[in-house]
């Protein structure tokens, strides 16, 4: 079922998310604030799909048809910013699913009180919420560090992951990056040399963006 | 009282210089130290440095015992949940929220929250000025700037 899906916020988060989305025949509008980022991102996904103001803005939200749309997810790397667009999709526009990302962990708790129903502190959990589909193994950039020459990257790693069993001291990195902690069972945990990789594990890697796809042959399933 | 300011911009800094100076106890919550000079030489109030949508900041200022909470910095979504934050979790009652953009000022006294809107309050106040009315409560303006339409 095709459905009509606003992203605010143009970051990597919204727009890898559009493009999957697209990618499944759904409608999709991507509102970034920044001109020059909405105008590369109208160059990389279609103009149409990409509109340009603030996703907070009670006029844009009308401009950007909040009224029908059937999921409003917003993904900016401000929590207020999520916040406040979520609350105004649900309380104005009456948008009967919202999904927040939540980049300080403590607001979780203050998003659910105020009524948001999903929250998501990554990617991979957004797809999920939107197509139960999760893609295992697959590097999903959170962020860029010193002007974009470094990427940080998470993963889900499934069962079938060849990394799966495996101690951090017994891979092979691309140089220059490394593992910054694992996210299992509901708390971060440090890395050391002696942790191995469980199924379910989220691994937030930080790498040269140059050898992000390096990265990617390491985490990636074996087909 | 005991009050708690967010945000040390001109609004900010005003009211907890007018408050001090009345003799209640003002704690301003302020990111950026250099802000601070809008307090004067002799700070008349408790500093907390911090982001104020920190629940650790929100409770060195010791929130949950004031009797008034202001948030007024220049970020309307900032100050929109500060409110929130502070009237779940911290349960004050008396919370103020500044918001530039009248629209969203008004979905968010719809929602129960005291809002102050700048543009309306002037443009409210330079009407009645000019008609010789009497100046009216605060959220009356609020009301009259703005109608919604959905």
């Amino acid at each position: 079922m095709s459905m009509y899906i606003i992203i605010v916020g143009g970051g990597n988060v919204g727009i890898q998310l559009a493009k999957r989305l697209i990618a499944r025949n759904n409608e999709v509008l991507v509102l970034e604030k920044d001109v020059r980022q909405a105008q590369k991102l109208g160059n990389l996904i279609g103009d149409q799909h990409i509109l340009y103001g603030d996703g907070c803005d009670i006029l844009i939200q009308k401009e950007a048809g909040f009224k029908r749309a059937d999921i409003v997810v917003s993904v900016t790397g401000e929590d207020e910013d999520n916040l406040i667009c979520c609350q105004l999709a649900k309380e104005v526009w009456d948008v009967k699913r919202v999904v927040a990302r939540v980049n300080d962990p403590s607001h979780e708790e203050i998003f659910r009180e105020i009524g948001i129903d999903d929250t998501v502190s990554s990617t991979g959990i957004i797809f999920s919420l939107i197509d139960q589909q999760i893609a295992s193994d697959e590097l999903i950039p959170i962020g860029h560090l010193h002007r974009g020459h470094v990427e940080v990257v998470e993963s889900l790693l499934s069962e079938k992951s060849p990394l799966i069993g495996q101690a951090v001291r017994d891979i092979t990195l691309p140089q220059g990056s490394f593992i910054v902690y694992i996210f299992r069972g509901g708390t971060g945990q440090q890395v050391n040399g002696d942790t191995e990789f469980q199924p379910g594990d989220m691994v937030v890697a930080m790498v040269p963006t140059a050898r992000a796809e390096e990265l990617r042959t390491v985490f990636a399933e074996v087909n | 009282m005991k009050v708690v300011i967010l945000g040390c911009g001109r609004s900010g800094a005003s009211l907890a210089v007018q408050l001090s100076s009345l003799g209640h106890t003002v704690t301003v919550i302020e990111r950026s130290p250099e802000s601070l000079r809008r307090l004067g030489k002799s700070y008349p109030c408790r500093i907390v440095l911090g982001n104020g949508l920190d629940l650790d900041t929100l409770e060195r200022a010791d929130v949950a015992n004031c009797d008034a909470f202001f948030a007024m910095t220049r970020g309307d979504n900032t100050n929109l949940m500060a409110a929130q934050i502070v009237k779940r979790n911290f349960k004050v009652e008396r919370v103020a929220v500044k918001v530039a953009d009248p629209l969203r000022s008004e979905a968010y006294r719809r929602l129960g929250l005291f809002t102050i809107n700048a543009a309306a309050l002037i443009s409210g106040m330079c009407r009645d000025w000019l008609l010789n009315a009497e100046f009216q409560p605060v959220d009356t303006y609020n009301v009259n700037a703005m109608e919604i339409e959905v």
